[in-house]
């Protein structure tokens, strides 16, 4: 018997686990989906739960529900990774060996990279919204606020979800209008980038929807320190912002393990090949969704879209033969902006989010890049989608891995790739 | 050739950085309003453009600060608001991708 190992059970192991249990043959292949948590977490719903739009229980699913029959779960933390032994070290000292292992250990905030971040007004009036504890006591907070200035700090990219953090702000503009207090927040969108998002077309229309929601915008700014006392974030050249209640997306890294076995760059995130999700050192591991260290978005639409490619690479690898799928870095987003309308992006490594309709095109129905109630009708759908198509690793119908230009309009970019 | 000459894309850093010289870093730099390139911006600079030429990405900031033993309060003190593009157009290399 021969053994594939997944580590991980987020969106992209669970989605690996379900397209290779119906592709490897079960008298030749065993396959571990190893994991510490037995909850299986919808993130792109956090965000919604400082607003009270969902709870805890809208997010939350047992793992194993989703795992395929047949499979093996492992349910453990692991203590190493030891690639040249082709083995797993678990917490308890069990060793597993494997053929081939695919690394979707994903990413996670690191607030303790920023001096005082996580000190004594850390979940007090300092909160993040990419883990259930951070958005459930916002929730808890923005409850019982009365007003006041309200930052909104991304401490240094790359980030999960690169869209998420413009959406917490048009929602809170939504939330605290709809509250009636929207007169008393000041809300505040502070960012390490050059504009309001990483791409200069779409960064444009956000950097236009920010002013449209009286929404201030402070670019190039890298947070040095958190003052806890005087209730400040200070950059690295000492431009001083105040605040009433910062919510931070602190620092992404990559799981410890990959850091302790010795498998990460400096943010512990995994060197892969940009197209055969190949890791650069070990031909026997393939890795996907937010735990490498390519340039796309770390994004569940991300890791759907290279579980498609994963595939049939490591299919091919198994066989011996030449990997020929190759990843073009697409990613779809749809992004909430308040008042129910919503945005949705669709891009690539090399194409720009563009204007236009999808996913038909020129019928849509969701329109790219404008903002519709069809796009939040879109997104509130994806919850369900999620659990009952994508994690299964089913192909969601008319929605292709690789990037298409059908039905969108092409723009000259006179701007470099990126901002 | 003195930069004047040389192609720049629409962020002024060099189209092509076989054309950089330390003389051309100089004026670059005077552009940036950093008149003295001292030994600890030509630290940060040098190992920008290896990383660059090696890899086909220049560094994050974190990499420079991991590999040149410049700490980031420094890096920005030598390069004001911004030390990875600021350093990257110095060094006659692209700005960095970074992330999408």
């Amino acid at each position: 018997m021969k053994n594939l190992i997944i580590l991980g059970a987020g969106t992209a192991g669970t989605i690996m686990a379900n397209k290779l249990n119906g592709i490897l043959n079960k008298n030749e292949w065993l396959i571990t989906i190893i994991d510490q948590s037995r909850e299986h977490y919808y993130q792109p719903g956090f965000l919604f739960i400082p607003f009270e739009i969902y709870r805890k229980k809208d997010v939350i699913q047992p793992a194993k529900k989703f795992f395929p029959a047949g499979i093996k779960s492992v349910n453990s933390p692991v203590k190493l990774i030891e690639a040249d032994e082709n083995r797993i070290l678990l917490e308890n000292d069990s060793v597993l060996s494997y053929d081939f292992l695919i690394i979707a250990t994903g990413a996670k905030i690191a607030p303790e990279q920023t001096e005082g971040m996580k000190d004594s007004l850390w979940y007090k009036q300092i909160f993040d919204f990419y883990t259930i504890d951070g958005a459930v006591k916002l929730a808890e907070f923005f409850k019982n606020w009365e007003g006041g200035r309200m930052v909104i700090n991304i401490a240094e990219m790359p980030i999960k979800c690169p869209v998420a953090p413009l959406e917490f702000a048009f929602l809170a503009d939504w939330y605290f209008t709809k509250k009636r207090i929207r007169d008393k927040v000041e809300i505040h969108f502070v960012t390490p980038l050059s504009g309001a998002f990483t791409r200069p077309i779409a960064s444009k229309a956000f950097g236009n929807m920010l002013e449209k929601k009286n929404i201030k915008l402070t670019t190039d700014f890298s947070i040095g320190r958190v003052d806890n006392d005087e209730k400040k974030i200070i950059s690295w050249d000492e431009q001083e912002i105040p605040f009433d209640v910062l919510v931070s997306i602190p620092t992404n890294m990559g799981d410890d393990v990959i850091g302790r076995s010795g498998l990460g760059d400096e943010l512990n995130f995994v060197p892969t090949d940009k197209h055969t999700l190949r890791s650069e050192k070990h031909n026997n591991i393939f890795v996907l969704g937010d735990a490498t260290n390519l340039p796309s978005s770390k994004a569940g639409s991300v890791a759907h879209f290279q579980s498609e490619i994963l595939t049939e690479n490591l299919v091919a690898a198994i066989d011996n033969r030449p990997m020929e799928a190759k990843f073009d870095g697409h990613a779809n987003c749809y992004i909430e902006s308040g008042f129910g309308k919503g945005f949705l992006i669709d891009f690539n490594y090399d194409t720009e989010p563009l204007p236009g309709k999808f996913p038909l095109p020129y019928i849509g129905p969701f329109s790219l890049l404008g903002e519709t109630k069809m796009n939040h009708y879109g997104k509130m759908l994806f919850r369900w989608i999620y659990w009952n198509i994508l994690l299964k690793g089913y192909k969601i119908p008319i929605i292709d891995s690789h990037m298409s230009m059908a039905g969108k309009k092409a723009m000259e970019l006179q701007i470099s790739n990126q901002v | 050739m003195s930069l004047k000459e040389l192609q720049r894309d629409a962020d002024g850093h060099l189209t092509n950085n076989k054309e950089w010289t330390e003389e051309i870093a100089k004026e670059l730099a005077a552009e940036e309003g950093i008149d003295l390139l001292t030994e600890r911006h030509w630290k940060v600079i040098n190992l920008m453009r290896k990383e660059f030429l090696e890899k086909g990405d220049a560094p994050s900031i974190r990499k420079l600060t991991k590999e040149s033993g410049v700490d980031t309060k420094e890096l920005y003190a030598l390069f004001p608001k911004g030390p990875a593009k600021k350093a990257a157009k110095i060094a006659g290399i692209p700005k960095p991708k970074g992330c999408v």
